[in-house]
């Protein structure tokens, strides 16, 4: 969900770009974090821890926890929530590391 | 809960101060106009000299606690004004009438908007009047959800 | 290599301050930033700040962040390099940074580190479960970028961050559940808890955080009592329906640069774990190496950007950029930072520095 009506705040920024989520069509604001397009869109688990494959989300959004970690336009282990959204991004659930090769 | 304006309380309209842990802020004494806020060393909290607060309000859109309001107990015959800082939106309209809130946020009675005093730092002010007994107690308002606000 | 008079390492309240006071002076600086974005916390920052006039007392942080921000950009003798993570301090003074998805290698004479801190969590049945957030990443989704985290929204931590981040989400049009405080009293500013006591939000003090619940997200909280030696009262346990869950429990300084580079560092609980061994003027054990804001000791912004002013200024005169009013201008700044940190408030910050301060360096 979005802010639409804040007492101090104007969210001035609304170029809305298309991405894919595990094969699915999401609508994003460009350049806003991937992490913030995906919240927008309800989507809270984000990957799949390695060991006991516990489902994980935002934490910190500023790129220092490695919470967040998802497969974007095939790269593994990207920090979504400081990944700028563009169009046409592909991004997947993380299970575990990541296949690196 | 003391308050040191209520010696004045009673000849027009006056700041209450309900600021009353000592931290490091004084941006109500600069903001006064009349010099009748004084915060001697930084971490004191404010006192105010009652016969100069004239109760324009101004301090209030300065305060960061937002723990300043305005008392007029001679507002009209039945009703006291309580000017509240409000920082939310939708803003209140003039005549609407509100909840009044007192300082756990428990409904105390009705009150209605006189003025809603736009202030640029989007801290604005509401000016509500509400019955005389209430006006230590009310320091916020709820709207009802009426269709005239878009 | 980039040669440069003074590299300032973090762009937010400390940051920003130390390059522009240094730069003022005469100094060339160089201003790295690993986000995408100068300003670091400030630009989430939607309260007007304590303090004085001096710190912009009064205002909001975003417009203090502006205010900084716009000041730097203008001012040509600050190199700003965003998006560039600093990765390492080595012995001969070298500092390398990827900028441009390029590995670079930059040779300061002096280096201020302003990086900041980051959130602490907390040990629970379940913290990790989606929809369980770092304050700061419920400011960043709903102030920077307009997003709401959650619906409903369980706070815990009832200190300055905890109470300011609740207020905050009231005005996001988030329904605040309550906040949860295990000491008995708020420590955060009263005012600030008064705000949001009158929008009837109730504060659990004696309270913590027992157990999140939900698949595969957070769906609700149990918390419970604590006595008066902080342990669980059996029987006080509370469901508290919520998919949102805000910690607010504190904030450890990213010192890693500090401890590549060999500053003797101390862990001092008041500051909020490992900081460095420093002098009035911000000057590391290791001569060349400063810090400035939440990486010398967790404290409010408005310390953090007087220390920035200070440590800029300091290093401009070492340098050799002495201005006509440095010697007063430095006092003032000390006097500013004593007197934010001289009340009861401040106790604290007081007794943890007086563990790191040194009067001599080397």
């Amino acid at each position: 969900m979005r802010i639409t009506d804040h007492p101090i705040l104007e969210f001035t920024n609304k170029t809305k770009v298309l991405f894919v989520f595990n094969g699915q069509p999401i609508e994003g604001v460009a350049g806003e974090p991937i992490a913030a397009a995906l919240h927008a869109a309800g989507v809270k688990v984000l990957r799949h821890s390695h060991a006991h494959h516990r489902p994980r989300g935002l934490f910190c959004a500023i790129g220092n926890c490695s919470s967040c970690l998802m497969i974007v336009d095939g790269i593994p282990n990207v920090r979504v929530c400081v990944e700028p959204l563009r169009a046409g991004m592909s991004v997947e659930t993380q299970a575990g590391k990541g296949k690196i090769i | 809960m003391e308050h040191q304006a209520h010696a004045k309380l009673g000849a027009g309209p006056t700041a209450v101060f309900e600021c009353l842990q000592r931290i490091p802020c004084n941006p109500c004494a600069d903001a006064c106009p009349r010099g009748a806020i004084t915060v001697k060393e930084i971490n004191d909290c404010p006192t105010l000299d009652v016969d100069r607060c004239n109760g324009c309000g101004i301090c209030m859109t300065h305060c960061p606690g937002l723990s300043i309001f305005v008392v007029d107990l001679q507002y009209s015959p039945e009703a006291a004004l309580v000017k509240i800082p409000y920082e939310f939106s939708p803003l209140p309209v003039q005549d609407e009438q509100v909840d009044a809130l007192n300082r756990q946020g428990d409904y105390v009675g009705d009150a209605r908007v006189i003025r809603v005093q736009k202030s640029s730092n989007k801290t604005h002010i509401i000016w509500l009047a509400v019955p005389k007994e209430l006006a230590m107690e009310v320091r916020n308002l709820r709207l009802r959800k009426e269709p005239f606000h878009d | 290599m980039m040669e440069i008079e003074l590299l300032v390492i973090g762009a937010g309240p400390a940051g920003l301050m130390a390059a522009l006071h240094a730069a003022e002076a005469g100094a060339g600086v160089l201003l790295i930033e690993r986000s995408d974005r100068l300003g670091g916390q400030l630009i989430k920052q939607t309260h007007k700040f304590f303090g004085s006039k001096a710190e912009y007392a009064g205002e909001r942080g975003i417009d203090i962040a502006a205010k900084l921000i716009d000041a730097c950009e203008k001012t040509k003798t600050i190199t700003i390099w965003k998006n560039t993570p600093v990765l390492g301090i080595y012995p001969d003074g070298v500092v390398t940074a990827l900028h441009q998805e390029k590995f670079c290698t930059i040779k300061p004479a002096k280096v201020i580190v302003a990086t900041g801190a980051a959130e602490k969590t907390m040990a629970f049945p379940n913290n990790d479960l989606p929809g369980i957030y770092g304050a700061g990443a419920v400011q960043t989704l709903m102030n920077v970028h307009g997003v709401l985290p959650a619906k409903r929204i369980l706070m815990v931590g009832a200190g300055n961050i905890g109470v300011i981040v609740a207020y905050q989400l009231l005005q996001a049009g988030v329904e605040v559940a309550g906040v949860v405080e295990a000491s008995p009293q708020v420590g955060g500013y009263h005012v600030h808890a008064a705000k949001l006591q009158r929008h009837g939000v109730p504060i659990y003090t004696s309270h913590s955080v027992k157990a999140a619940h939900g698949d595969p997200f957070l769906e609700g909280v149990t918390i419970c009592k604590l006595d008066k030696d902080w342990q669980p009262i059996a029987g006080s346990d509370q469901y508290i329906e919520v998919d949102g869950l805000c910690l607010a429990v504190g904030l450890s300084p990213l010192t890693e640069l500090l401890w590549q580079a060999g500053c003797d560092m101390k862990y001092v609980a008041e500051l909020g774990g490992y900081v460095p061994v420093r002098n009035g003027n911000l000057q590391t054990t290791e001569e060349h190496i400063f810090v400035a804001g939440d990486v010398s000791g967790v404290e409010e912004a408005s310390a953090a950007m007087v220390e920035g002013k200070l440590a800029g200024m300091y290093i401009a005169a070492l340098l050799g950029y002495q201005t006509a009013n440095y010697e007063p201008e430095l006092q003032l700044a000390r006097e500013q930072l004593a007197a934010l940190r001289s009340g009861p408030a401040g106790e604290k910050i007081r007794n943890g520095l007086s563990k790191v301060l040194c009067r001599e360096v080397g």
